[in-house]
């Protein structure tokens, strides 16, 4: 299995939820979060005084999947957060040990 | 109140039941500025002090209130004492005066006239306190506000406004409080700040607004109480003054929000919302002194370079190092500068006196007058309230300790936060084990 954490804007969450839905992923992790990458966040101005913004609003999403669908889960993540301008985000994955379905106790696979 | 007042004698002399009516309604509108100023100011604090920097405008209701009723009100507006202050026994403590026993020569009781000017008075200290934001003892602020208000606030509004006071007879134009109030509390910031220093963190931490939506509640209701503020300011509405005074409170306000938006967007790139509020404010601060005496295209103008003025002197503190946390003299002090010298070039000498600025005639004589006005009570307020800060700071201390400042006066002063952002948890109802009632009855009985 594998976990494919995806870290993107957060307006794209919509399009990337859909695509991972027609995918046929059954469910996902959402949590709001923060960060910056080579863009380095934004200035805001406050009566003339300049704010550097380090830290911007993003959305991480975490899939549980099986190791054969997760390079091309990957793919379409990308396709779907992307919008071509700078702070799109980033998509990793990583190898998991196991997994347990809370109610039944089933594991591995089954418990996806 | 105003110069100029005591020649419509004639017209005034029995109890005016519409003045007296709308004077109330002035009274209670002025009042809604102290907590639209502390929304204001609350707004621009982060979240860890802005229950301490509501409460610093609030607890200005308490205090000056009671003093006012006590003694306030006769050392400002009792006879005049040698020009410099005014006392009369049977003021003290609102005794003594008869329900219907009207004030001087206008045609609302002295009652209503006493409670219109305490609200001018509960405003102007709290006014002081943006300059302090999340930094000093709220004992020593209240100690504060008490001595200050009655060695600065009653006398200087004795001086401006009551028949007698020395810049009265001199015939300094004040209609509303822009020497009295504005320049009085910016000047008092700056002498306070001195003192105190500056936040930790100043110019290194990002000290952004918490809730710019607060802002502009605040300012709202600042703009909103202020035509009580400006159009009760001359006690009546027999002859239409006080109806030119709010139409120019409106205009300059809307002119001065359009300057420093324009300013900002030429200088740093956009429309900011605390902009359009602080505009807002700078055209009110110095259209107060000034609303009776010009018209309403020199509103436009009063409003525009107050504007514009303000916008570029609040950057000052960071060029010359002091922190005005949030503004009080690149506003107030500025504004109510701007506002009233302004008098001295756009009186059009057919309001509210006949006294005519330079544009309109009058030679530099009112201009003369007007700086007189700014530069006494400015220079009286600073050194005043220096000495009484420094006096309070080595009596007791006026700033919190390091830890608490740095953790947050809202718990330090308070023992409360304002917000609670824990959006997780609660839905205990399934835990096995006492409730919170069964637990507490547990602990009272060990």
């Amino acid at each position: 299995m594998k976990l494919i954490t995806a870290v993107i804007k957060p307006h794209r969450l919509d399009e990337v939820k859909d695509a991972l839905q027609a995918f046929g992923v059954h469910g996902l992790t959402v949590t709001e979060a923060s960060g910056y990458g080579r863009q380095r966040g934004h200035t805001e101005v406050y009566r003339g005084a300049e704010y550097t913004v380090d830290l911007v609003p993003k959305i991480r999403i975490e899939v549980l999947v099986e190791d054969a669908d997760a390079e091309e889960l990957m793919d379409i993540v990308v396709k779907a957060a992307r919008t071509g301008k700078i702070g799109d985000g980033k998509v990793w994955s990583l190898p998991v040990e196991d997994a347990v379905r809370v109610r039944t106790g089933e594991r591995g696979p089954d418990a996806l | 109140m105003p110069p100029g007042i005591l020649t419509l004698a004639a017209d005034k002399v029995t109890l005016s039941p519409a003045n007296t009516g709308f004077m109330l309604i002035c009274s209670a509108l002025v009042m809604v500025m102290t907590p639209g100023l502390a929304f204001f100011y609350g707004g621009m604090v982060r979240v860890k002090s802005v229950l301490n920097m509501l409460m610093m405008s609030f607890i200005s209701l308490g205090i000056v209130t009671l003093l006012w009723v006590l003694y306030g009100f006769g050392l400002a507006f009792g006879t005049d004492k040698g020009h410099f202050i005014g006392w009369d026994g049977h003021f003290a403590g609102l005794s003594g005066i008869g329900l219907t026993q009207l004030w001087g020569s206008t045609t609302i009781p002295i009652y209503v006239f006493a409670v219109f000017q305490l609200m001018f008075a509960i405003i102007t200290p709290a006014l002081i306190s943006g300059a302090l934001a999340d930094r000093v003892k709220f004992t020593a602020w209240a100690l504060f506000i008490a001595l200050w208000v009655t060695l600065v606030y009653f006398p200087v509004a004795h001086w401006v406004w009551a028949d007698g006071g020395w810049l009265f007879n001199l015939g300094v134009i004040d209609f509303a409080g822009g020497t009295a109030v504005h320049i009085n509390a910016g000047a008092a910031a700056l002498g306070v700040i001195l003192v105190v220093g500056k936040r930790i963190g100043f110019k290194k931490d990002p000290m952004r607004p918490h809730s710019l939506p607060l802002v502009m509640l605040g300012a709202g209701l600042l703009w909103f109480g202020w035509f009580g503020f400006n159009a009760g300011s001359w006690l009546g509405n027999d002859d239409g003054v006080g109806a030119v005074a709010f139409v120019n409170t409106q205009v300059a306000t809307a002119a001065a929000m359009l300057g420093w938006l324009a300013y900002e967007k030429l200088r740093h790139g956009s429309f900011t919302t605390l902009g359009a509020a602080s505009g807002a404010v700078a055209g009110l601060v110095a259209i107060t002194p000034a609303c009776g005496a010009v018209s309403p295209l020199g509103a436009i103008a009063v409003g525009v370079i107050a504007g514009v003025l303000c916008a570029m002197a609040v950057n000052l503190k960071y060029k010359l190092g002091y922190d005005d946390s949030l503004d009080v003299i690149g506003v107030h002090l500025v504004g109510g500068v701007a506002g009233s010298l302004l008098i001295g070039l756009f009186a059009t000498g057919g309001v509210q006196s006949k006294a005519k600025g330079l544009f309109y005639g009058g030679g530099f004589e009112q201009l003369g007058k007007q700086a007189v006005g700014v530069v006494c009570v400015l220079v009286y307020s600073l050194v005043v309230s220096y000495v009484l800060a420094k006096v309070i700071d080595l009596v007791m201390g006026f700033r919190i300790s390091e830890d608490e400042e740095v953790s947050g006066i809202d718990q330090a002063a308070h023992a409360e936060t304002a917000y609670d952002f824990t959006g997780a948890g609660g839905g205990s109802a399934a835990r096995k084990g006492p409730t919170l009632g069964e637990a507490l009855t547990k602990k009272v009985d060990a």
